[in-house]
């Protein structure tokens, strides 16, 4: 067998050792090693010849996956039952199990208590098959409308920016054909030669058509516009067509510009608006932004840390759209930031400056603790608490010094409560927990009381939201739980086949650490709460259990960017206490986005995700954000 | 079709039940008096049925047989003795190839009833194989050795010495001069699979897996498919009932090989004393020798892939009438349309001769077509005629597409699929959409505001008043209106949907072997045609109505007539399963593809095989016939679409850009333009005028057949359009020449 298994693919035999356990399974004891071969054999060809024939039948179901009805098919061309009742809706529904020198993979069947089934809310009937007709092309000019693919994808964009030489025109971006030319170099040498001042980079110059033209100012005009409805349907636009690459040298310089005037006239409401255009940029995914970094990220720092943003700052709000902006900040740091920008480095480093610097204002130093603040828990960790105290005194000179005026106060006061807000849940995880006031006067001087306060309260209702977390899981579990979206499609009736209009978003996860249940010795399972999308509350939730090992690639790989697009949808309930790391209570189920970055910080547990309620913001637009339309299975 | 089942004992009974034998019969022996082509139906269809009218055969085979293992034997006293007591007349040797075939079911029968045990079983096949093989005489070397009546794999070679003998030709081959490498090469691959199940058959299995490890990797990569079969099996008892191996075993592979490069590889393999090489040469190797210049290696390649070698050149040499059939004269309305169409001359367009007929002079019968009245067709009713009218109507509102006027494309996304949609058709008029799926059921939409509506019940319909002049809208009822419908009948997956040209029928087939005819007046099932007992692949209205194809596992395709349950013809030939059947324009000839890679063409007048394609490397499936009839493009799981001139048999063209399966093929309604959808989610549309055109440029006569197929697929590629993770299934164009395709959303 060793010999054999040393051999080429193409005669791989199954080992006898499967042979010996099946035998034993229907109750056969002693296998002679001789009939082992001999059955391994011929249940190798027979397998190989089945599994020829279901191949016919995937093709013919014009399929690219090989199931199991069609096994089913194959077998009953060679006259054989079918093997009932053997659908899977996962992909490979075996459990692995060793123990006693012997490896086993079984198929687990699990108890079902039918009462569970009973009170279980029946799963929504699945959609109908409809029919629906778009335009593929127009004589010969395949229109950019959400049905059909990017027109250019990231890829090409990428290629576009980085190697311009090698832009290939849209139609003909076949590898082969590039490849081709590139073999066919030595051939075409002289002609090569010939064709060298050809090869420079083309000047683009970026004309629109006057479709994109007309769009382009509906758009800007709606953007900034009075109306809050066209707003949104813009917003809605630029998130998710994905024909605007083109267009987006425009945007950007729309909104670096609009940014520099309104910054310089004080207008809090278009530069509201403008942040929120940056953002439905980031989500819509068939753009490649890092082109247009340049203009973007001042744009949107200075809305984080200029002086003033309003004509009014002791009544305007602009402390939300600091807010707002740092968050985007910190989103366009995880999505862009790479070794060669450095922009999360660079960013951090203009933050930190500015708030040492003693002659800061207080707008400015709230915007910059924001910024940091959002960038994460180390951060928080590394640059924020260290200065406590420091800041602490700086608060305590206006508050409790003589008055200077009253915008110092108001900057103050917000700068204190950012503060807490985003210290408290760090200090609870770095802290054991008998929370001293004295000594947190030491560590962290004038804010010490409010501080020690905080913390207390995330740690109790964090304890609370761990019963919680485990009684929703309780409640909720479904029988055989699906991360895909596709694959569940011919599944049986029952079961989830509503998981075609459930989206798996990374950022839509729960962490449940369940603190002091010792059944889990690994690296605990994590549970996924997947949030169904029906008319904005969440309907069809799963939980889905996956090693932590295994989620980090699944979840990155169905919804890669779904952490950038998300957060800054959802906000962060503003006053709330001090939580336990990981989760907290809230009204409706919990769901806590994690950074899409590193999954091995999620291991640790040493990040603090930002929690984020369910509740807040319509679940549509989080579907939205992701590929469009899947919760109808309709291409836009 | 022998094969599917487990062993051939087994296998002849089923054969037995699965043919009708009555209208088999006619068909086969027909087929004999016709051509020697057809003569070769495939094992199946003829042992069944023709076993029972050949009893004296039998004797006269085996007395025929034993004359030649004697007179191979050198032993020619006692072929003297045994003819004079046989009584059987020297010319009758001869013969032999032909006697064969006309009784190809009675070859069986030459070994005794008695012992049937798997080698006497197996070597059946072979000695059937034989008998069917390639009848006209090739010169006296080729004749088919006396051996294979008695036992193919039976030698006792030393299983040793074939590695030896193998590397030793392979050494040869690649010592000869370049431009008879590639040609001699194109042995390898048969001989090496010969080799193989030899030692497979003999009990040396592990001296066949080292052969096997030894040489596969030596093997074109176009045979890869064939070589993971045959790398499962290894081992005696895995040679019953293998469908791949039976192939190989009962047709012999063609190659074609220039007369020098032949003498080349006979002479060496004389001098070396090469035995067991020659035997397999002679025996299962059908060598197609042409005088002139050995084809280079792109040519061959071009050629090869298919499961039992190239076409035989005479198998393409039958007369076939791809002209159009005259249309019928109908009277056009007058109206100003008329001028347009008058401009619009000189074209070649398709409809032509239709518009003359108005100006009285009606164009002569274009040479190639088959004559009127060659297959009967149906009478075209009034409701007919009204669609022809309209046709025209439509027809002079249509685009004229070019390169530089690219149609447009209206994509159709079936949402909510869930990966089920097997099967699409559209109506000509673009007016119906029907969707076939995997569970089982047909769906038909409406695409025009028309709503579908089913004909009221019979009580309902006794209180019209059938005087009326739109009775035929009073018959309908209107509560029933909606905008798809929903057939169920099938017990199994859908795969082959057709609608009838008038549009009251749609066709479908199924995984459970049935085809059923729906009426899209009632919605309900009409008849279930019960013939093929596996899968029916794919299924096709002929464009005159009334006749229907159908092809699937069973590896025979079926020429139905609507009002009647059993075939009219059956076309067996293929090797393997037919994935896909279409009709030509005129409806004189059937295509048909197949696994085992290879086109066929079919007479439906006398059920002749008169064209065979090779050149595919994977199943085919697509097929689609240019307007004017002249030409067919076929589409396979290897992404390429070939282009083949049906009159010389040729294969003109080769369009590379898909990078998977392709399922759907259609030319624009000029034939200007060539349509293509595949699995890898795109359309691409292609010059086929182009394509055409630097053709009949070439010299188009040279009689061998061996083209040069220049590497343009890049120019003649007009556009590739990507859809949204949605496989293109069907493509349509418009009377007007707007493309409509339709697939399924896959997310």
């Amino acid at each position: 067998m060793a010999e054999e298994r040393r051999q080429k693919q193409c005669s791989v035999v199954l080992p006898t050792e499967s042979m010996k356990a099946m035998a034993e399974s229907v109750g056969v004891g002693q296998l002679q090693e001789d009939s082992c071969t001999a059955l391994s054999e011929e249940v190798s060809y027979r397998i190989k010849e089945i599994t020829q024939d279901a191949l016919k039948f995937m093709h013919h179901g014009k399929r690219r996956k090989l199931t199991t009805s069609d096994i089913d098919n194959a077998l009953k061309l060679k006259n054989v039952e079918p093997l009932y009742g053997f659908q899977s809706q996962e992909f490979i529904p075996f459990r692995f199990a060793s123990g006693g020198g012997r490896e086993l993979h079984f198929y687990e069947e699990k108890e079902v208590d039918l009462s569970d089934i009973i009170n279980t809310p029946l799963p929504r009937v699945p959609l109908d098959v409809s029919l629906k007709a778009h335009w593929l092309s127009i004589e010969g000019i395949q229109p950019s409308i959400p049905e059909n693919p990017p027109p250019a994808p990231k890829e090409q964009q990428k290629a576009e920016s980085t190697e311009p030489l090698k832009v290939v025109k849209p139609g003909q971006e076949e590898d082969g054909t590039i490849q081709g030319k590139t073999q066919g170099a030595p051939a075409a040498d002289g002609k090569g030669k010939e064709k060298g001042p050809i090869r420079l980079k083309p000047r683009s110059t970026h004309e629109l058509s006057v479709e994109q033209q007309l769009y382009y100012k509906e758009i800007t005009e709606a953007c900034v516009g009075s109306c809050e409805a066209k707003r949104a349907e813009a917003l809605q636009s630029i998130a998710t067509d994905p024909g605007l690459y083109q267009m987006l040298p425009r945007f950007s310089t729309f909104i670096s510009e609009g940014v520099r005037v309104n910054v310089v006239q004080n207008n809090l409401a278009l530069l509201i608006y403008l942040m929120r255009m940056v953002k439905a940029l980031m989500d819509n995914p068939t753009l490649y932004l890092e082109k247009y970094l340049h203009e973007l990220i001042p744009a949107v720092v200075t809305c984080i840390v200029s002086k003033q943003l309003c004509l009014r700052p002791d009544v305007d709000n602009h402390w939300a759209l600091r807010d707002f902006a740092a968050r985007l900040m910190a989103q366009s740091c995880k999505t862009f930031s790479t070794t060669t920008n450095n922009i999360q480095s660079r960013i951090t480093k203009t933050f930190t400056k500015s708030w040492l610097d003693d002659k800061t204002q207080w707008t400015t130093r709230y915007g910059c603790i924001a910024g940091l603040a959002e960038l994460g828990p180390d951060v928080i960790k590394t640059l924020i608490l260290p200065r406590l105290a420091v800041e602490g005194a700086r608060i305590k000179a206006v508050m409790e010094g003589p008055v200077i005026s009253n915008i110092d106060k108001i900057g103050a006061d917000h700068v204190q409560s950012l503060l807490l807000k985003h210290c408290a849940s760090v200090i609870a995880k770095i802290r054991p927990p008998p929370d001293n006031v004295e000594q947190y006067r030491i560590d962290y001087g004038y804010l010490a009381p409010m501080l020690c306060s905080h913390v207390m309260k995330a740690r109790t209702q964090a304890a609370m939201q761990a019963q919680q977390v485990n009684r929703t899981t309780l409640t909720i579990t479904q029988p055989r739980p699906t991360l895909s979206v596709s694959q569940s499609g011919l599944s049986a009736s029952t079961g989830p086949r509503t998981p075609s209009i459930i989206k798996v978003p990374s950022s839509l996860t729960l962490m449940s650490p369940r603190p002091g249940t010792p059944s889990q010795p690994s690296p605990p399972a994590t549970k996924y709460i997947v949030m169904g999308t029906s008319a904005g509350s969440a309907s069809t939730q799963q939980v889905i259990t996956i090693n932590s090992s295994q989620s980090a690639s699944t979840v990155t790989s169905t919804v890669p960017s779904a952490t950038s697009t998300l957060q800054p949808l959802v906000k962060v309930e503003p006053g709330s206490g001090p939580t336990l790391p990981g989760s907290r209570p809230m009204q409706k189920y919990i769901v806590v986005s994690l950074p899409s970055s590193n999954s091995s910080m999620e291991n640790k547990g040493s990040v603090i995700p930002t929690p984020i309620s369910t509740t807040l913001e319509p679940t549509g637009k989080t579907d939205r954000s992701e590929s469009p339309g899947a919760s109808t299975q309709s291409p836009h | 079709m022998a094969a599917i089942q487990g062993g051939m004992a087994e296998a002849v009974e089923i054969k037995d039940i699965k043919t009708e034998p009555p209208v088999d019969a006619v068909v086969n022996n027909n087929a004999n008096d016709g051509s020697v082509l057809s003569a070769s139906p495939g094992p199946g269809g003829s042992v069944g049925s023709t076993k029972p009218a050949t009893g004296a055969l039998e004797e006269k085979q085996t007395l025929l047989a034993i004359l030649q293992f004697l007179k191979k034997n050198q032993l020619s006293e006692s072929v003297d003795i045994l003819r004079r007591e046989a009584g059987l007349p020297q010319d009758l040797f001869d013969l032999k190839g032909a006697d064969a075939s006309s009784g190809s079911g009675g070859t069986p029968g030459t070994v005794e009833g008695g012992g049937l045990d798997a080698n006497s079983l197996l070597s059946r096949v072979t000695s059937s194989s034989a008998a069917q093989a390639p009848v006209k005489a090739p010169p006296a070397e080729d004749q088919p050795d006396v051996s294979v009546v008695l036992s193919a794999y039976s030698q006792q070679g030393d299983p040793a010495l074939y590695e030896v003998y193998y590397s030793g030709l392979k050494k040869f081959i690649e010592t000869v001069l370049d431009c008879h490498r590639a040609e001699l090469s194109q042995v390898f691959y048969p001989l090496f699979v010969h080799m193989y199940l030899e030692l497979v058959y003999n009990n040396h299995e592990n001296v066949a897996k080292a052969f096997f490890e030894k040489f596969s990797g030596d093997q074109e990569c176009y045979y890869r498919e064939d070589l993971q079969v045959l790398s499962g099996l290894t081992k005696k008892e895995h040679m019953r009932g293998n469908e791949t191996l039976l192939d190989f075993r009962t047709s012999k592979f063609v190659l074609r090989i220039s007369r020098d490069s032949y003498q080349l590889l006979k002479r060496h393999l004389q001098e070396r004393q090469n035995n067991q090489i020659w035997n397999i040469i002679q025996e299962h190797l059908y060598i197609d020798i042409f005088d002139g210049m050995p084809r280079s290696k792109s040519q061959i390649d071009a050629m090869s892939g298919s499961l039992a070698g190239e076409g035989k050149r005479e198998a393409n040499k039958a007369k076939v009438y791809y002209g159009l059939l005259k249309e019928p004269e109908i009277e056009l309305p007058l109206d100003d349309e008329d001028e347009e169409a008058e401009n619009e001359e000189g074209k070649p367009k398709k409809k032509k001769p239709k518009k003359d007929s108005t100006g009285s002079k009606s164009k002569k019968q274009d040479p190639n077509a088959p004559s009127q009245t060659r297959i009967p067709l149906p009478e075209l009713k009034d409701s007919d005629k009204l669609d022809k009218i309209m046709y025209m109507k439509e027809a002079t509102k249509r685009i004229r597409l070019g390169r530089d006027n690219l149609p447009s494309i209206c994509f159709y996304s079936f949402l909510n699929a869930y990966q089920g949609l097997t099967a699409v058709d559209f109506t000509d008029d673009s007016s119906l959409i029907a969707g076939g799926f995997a569970d089982s059921s047909v769906r038909v939409w409406s695409v025009t505001p028309k709503k579908l509506r089913k004909v009221k019940s019979a009580a309902d319909l006794n209180l019209i008043d059938k005087e009326s002049d739109d009775v035929l809208e009073r018959i309908m009822d209107e509560k029933t209106a909606s905008e798809s419908k929903l057939l169920y009948g099938h017990s199994g997956p859908v795969y082959g949907i057709s609608f009838s040209p008038d549009r009251n029928y749609l066709l479908s087939s199924s995984e459970d072997g049935t085809v059923r005819l729906w009426s899209l007046q009632t919605f309900t099932c009409l008849v279930g045609y019960k013939g093929h007992n596996y899968p029916v692949w794919d299924t096709q209205f002929s464009p005159h109505g009334y006749y229907f194809v159908s092809g699937g596992h069973d590896r025979v395709a079926r020429l139905w007539v609507t009002d009647h349950h059993q075939p009219l013809r059956m076309f067996a030939g293929h090797l393997a399963d037919i994935t896909c059947t279409r009709f030509h324009p005129n409806s004189n000839y059937v295509a048909t593809g197949s696994s085992d890679r290879t086109i066929r063409l079919w007479d439906v007048l006398n059920g002749n095989c008169v064209r065979i394609f090779t050149g595919h490397k994977g199943p085919i499936h697509a097929l689609s016939f240019s307007p004017n009839g002249k030409f067919l493009a076929s589409g396979a799981t290897d992404g390429r679409v070939l282009l083949w001139d049906i009159g010389h048999g040729l294969m003109i063209g080769e369009l590379k850009g898909h990078t998977d399966t392709i399922y759907s093929l259609k030319f624009s309604r000029d034939g200007e333009i060539l349509a293509s959808g595949s699995m890898d989610n795109t359309v691409r549309l292609w010059d086929a005028m182009k394509a055409f055109d630097d053709l009949e440029t070439d010299d188009f006569t040279a009689t061998t057949g061996h083209i040069h197929l220049q590497d343009n697929s890049q120019e003649l590629l007009l556009g590739c359009y990507t859809t949204k993770s949605s496989p293109v299934l069907h493509l349509h164009f418009t009377r007007r020449n707007l493309l409509l395709a339709a697939g399924g959303y896959n997310p």
